[in-house]
């Protein structure tokens, strides 16, 4: 494809009743057709073996009866916003009221986070909740590094989690080692297989690059179910131990923290100690991924991802800036792994799939790639979304999937569609995140 | 040498319909430069429908086997083909201009919306079919009891494949529609400056690709008796893979790589381990992509500054 193929030109839209309604009956008549067999026709194993089949007419008008509404309703949508490359300039006092709501979010969530183990001390639930949101946030902020730092995008993320978190129980279950000397181990083992991984990868770009990082993570989840000797295979490693406070079980045992401070147990204490323990690994992937990005290594990341010849003509050393970024990314993956690990007890191959990847990078893409405070948003947004739709486990992923593809359609750059430059000349000043490219490999 | 030359057999079979999927990849990349991720996924819907249109089919009181394949080959053809041009429409063309990514996080999206609507739909079992072109001739019996056997469903996929492979090539090489998708592949802009509607020539291989998806789900159904919902996503990398092996933008290349992997596979299941050929396959993937990044019969990339 040439890369400066012309805008179409934007012919004037007609409007009118008839033109919506006839653009709705079409696409009725498109849905019936899709959806004729797949929706009208159940068809399920019987008790014979062989199969049988009933209809679902029902089902299938009213799948084509909505179709029908919301073409119009999208229609009459689009009609009243108008053209989309329209430019909508937002008001001044609404810029200014956006930018201090901006400066003052990042604190207020902060403390928040720091609050909602106190505020929600009774409600095991909330927690349990934050913690998922926390691991996510931690998984996205590492990916940044990889995908919107370095520009370089990455679909099996997945595996160096899986590295981590497998580091972590084998390590302990076989070895007996403490969940403190495993964390750096497994970071360190999940940096050395993004190395292994980055260093093939190096010549190759965009989606390609995309391509390769996700059958490497499928070997990774390939090898982990059939290699049964060491890892157990599809029952996964169960009786992962708990983590302890530098030693201090948090258990009703005698030398229990409990025991030692003279207070009554519960069960609660290590769901707060999880909390506060993910919080602080979260922090620290936010503050090294912040200090990097003025050091040379994360300025050349920024520079590798909007210009990769220009950065050779600089003299970067584009081996090295990719494998940096590479392994640090992999390396927050694998201490979100071994966290994921002592938290669970017990890890199968089943949480480690290509929809895990995706996930996470929704959560990058959606935070706007890069900013940081974005992909924690993000992750607040995906994960309280999955869990409205608790109930109804088998609309999850088809929901997830419904919103990807309209996100990329309403908003490609994500959320948060501004940023502050790493360098600037003179003052500061928010750019558009269209003047960034990415993923360019 | 006797099972050396079933596995051949074997290996042929399956790599054909690997190929049928792969030229929708190598098409779609070719034109519009983006990896159409959920085409793995409308090969799992074409083989759905090709099941369901069937067990109604048969149900109606149908019974001459031929003319049940011919209808439910054009069913399965037409509704999947329909599946293709939709999903092009909703979801790839408002972001032909967008930033690069765009399209890849569109399709994955699209991807998990298709098989999660099957799952949803059809339910998550297998759904088995009785076994619909039986017979078969033994080619070679062997000392030991092994035979050489060739069945007619083998016979069926690889025709079938053999003649939609001369429809293609006639259609891309012969036809208006053939040169405008050649034209749209050398240079859009150009293209549409002189009459072509790229945004019709680029539906138009969305829905050839999805039609030849279709045939290979349809297949696939006939050979293994059985479809499920996650069948696209595997299926769908390696016929990726045959499309990067055999050249990505070139059609004899993706049937070539994909009778390639098909071979490689049989041959890695026969031969060493049943546990890793997934494995084996997508680390074709991996070395192809970094030794030979333009394929057996690809051009190589020239970079632009």
């Amino acid at each position: 494809m040439s890369a400066t193929s012309a805008r179409p030109s934007h012919a004037a839209q007609p409007s009118g009743s008839a033109f919506i309604l006839k653009k709705a009956l079409i696409s009725a008549a498109v849905a019936l057709v899709l959806f004729s067999l797949m929706i009208g026709v159940r068809t399920e194993a019987g008790p014979q073996g062989g199969l049988i089949y009933w209809t679902r007419f029902g089902d299938l008008a009213a799948m084509v009866g909505t179709v029908f509404g919301g073409s119009i309703i999208i229609e009459l949508l689009r009609q009243w916003w108008g053209p989309v490359d329209k430019e909508h300039i937002v008001p001044k006092p609404v810029q200014a009221a956006m930018s201090f709501a901006g400066r003052w979010l990042a604190p207020a969530l902060l403390v928040f986070a720091f609050l909602v183990p106190v505020i929600f001390y009774d409600q095991r639930y909330i927690l349990d909740l934050s913690i998922l949101v926390l691991t996510y946030v931690m998984l996205g902020w590492g990916l940044n590094v990889v995908v919107g730092l370095a520009g370089l995008l990455d679909l099996g993320y997945v595996a160096f989690y899986a590295v981590g978190a497998y580091s972590y129980a084998l390590l302990a279950t076989n070895f007996g080692l403490s969940f403190w000397v495993c964390l750096p181990l497994a970071g360190i083992l999940a940096a050395f297989w993004g190395v292994l991984l980055g260093f093939p990868v190096l010549r190759l770009r965009g989606d390609y690059l995309a391509i390769v990082t996700l059958a490497f993570g499928e070997i990774i989840r390939l090898v982990i179910i059939n290699w049964q000797s060491l890892t157990g295979g599809p029952n996964g490693v169960s009786g992962i131990p708990r983590p302890t406070l530098f030693g201090i079980p948090l258990d009703n045992s005698d030398d229990g923290l409990a025991a030692r401070l003279g207070i009554d147990f519960s069960p609660t204490h290590r769901i707060v100690f999880l909390f506060y323990l993910i919080l602080a690994m979260a922090l620290l992937t936010n503050w090294v991924t912040i200090r990097l990005r003025r050091l040379p290594i994360g300025r050349a990341w920024e520079a590798l991802r909007e210009d990769e010849v220009a950065c050779r003509a600089l003299g970067i050393n584009v081996t090295t800036t990719k494998l940096t970024a590479f392994a640090t990314g992999a390396m927050f993956g694998g201490f979100a792994g071994a966290f994921f690990a002592t938290r669970q007890g017990f890890i199968s191959p089943e949480s480690f799939t290509f929809q895990e990847s995706a996930l996470v990078l929704a959560i990058v893409v959606l935070g706007g790639m890069g900013s940081q405070l974005g992909v924690a948003l993000a992750a607040l947004t995906m994960i309280g979304g999955f869990e409205l739709f608790r109930g109804f486990d088998q609309y999850r992923m088809l929901v997830f999937g419904i919103a990807m593809v309209l996100l990329m359609i309403w908003r490609p750059r994500g959320l948060i569609g501004h940023r502050a430059p790493t360098v600037f000349l003179e003052r500061s000043q928010a750019i558009s995140s269209d003047l960034v490219k990415e993923g360019h490999g | 040498m006797d099972y050396f030359a079933q596995q051949l057999i074997n290996g042929l079979v399956l790599g054909s319909i690997y190929g049928l999927i792969a030229i929708g990849y190598t098409m779609v990349y070719g034109i519009v430069g983006m990896i159409n991720f959920a085409h793995g996924d409308i090969f799992m819907i074409g083989g759905f429908i090709a099941m369901i249109s069937f067990l109604v089919l048969v149900s109606l009181g149908f019974t001459a086997i031929p003319l049940i394949l011919l209808i439910v080959l054009l069913v399965s053809m037409v509704i999947t083909a329909l599946y293709g041009w939709t999903i092009e429409r909703i979801a790839y063309r408002p972001l032909r201009h967008s930033f690069r990514l765009a399209p890849m996080l569109s399709a994955i999206g699209m991807s998990f919306v298709l098989t999660n609507f099957s799952q949803v739909s059809q339910g998550a079992r297998v759904k088995p079919v009785p076994p619909i072109i039986t017979g078969g001739y033994t080619l070679h019996e062997g000392s030991e009891g092994f035979a050489v056997q060739l069945s007619n469903i083998q016979i069926v996929v690889v025709l079938a494949t053999i003649v939609l492979l001369a429809v293609f090539t006639w259609l891309v090489s012969r036809t208006r529609l053939g040169r405008d998708m050649r034209a749209c592949e050398q240079d859009q802009t150009m293209a549409s400056l002189l009459g072509v509607d790229v945004d019709r020539t680029i539906s138009m291989t969305f829905v050839i690709g999805a039609a030849l998806a279709a045939v290979a789900g349809m297949m696939y159904l006939l050979y293994y008796g059985l479809v499920d919902f996650f069948m696209g996503f595997v299926a769908g990398i390696k016929a990726f893979t045959a499309a990067v092996l055999g050249g990505i933008g070139s059609l004899p290349g993706a049937m070539l790589g994909g009778l390639a992997i098909g071979l490689i596979e049989t041959f890695w299941s026969a031969y060493f381990s049943v546990e890793y050929k997934d494995v084996a396959a997508f680390s074709i993937l991996i070395v192809v992509l970094i030794f030979m990044p333009t394929g057996l019969l690809g051009r190589p990339e020239v970079e632009k500054v």
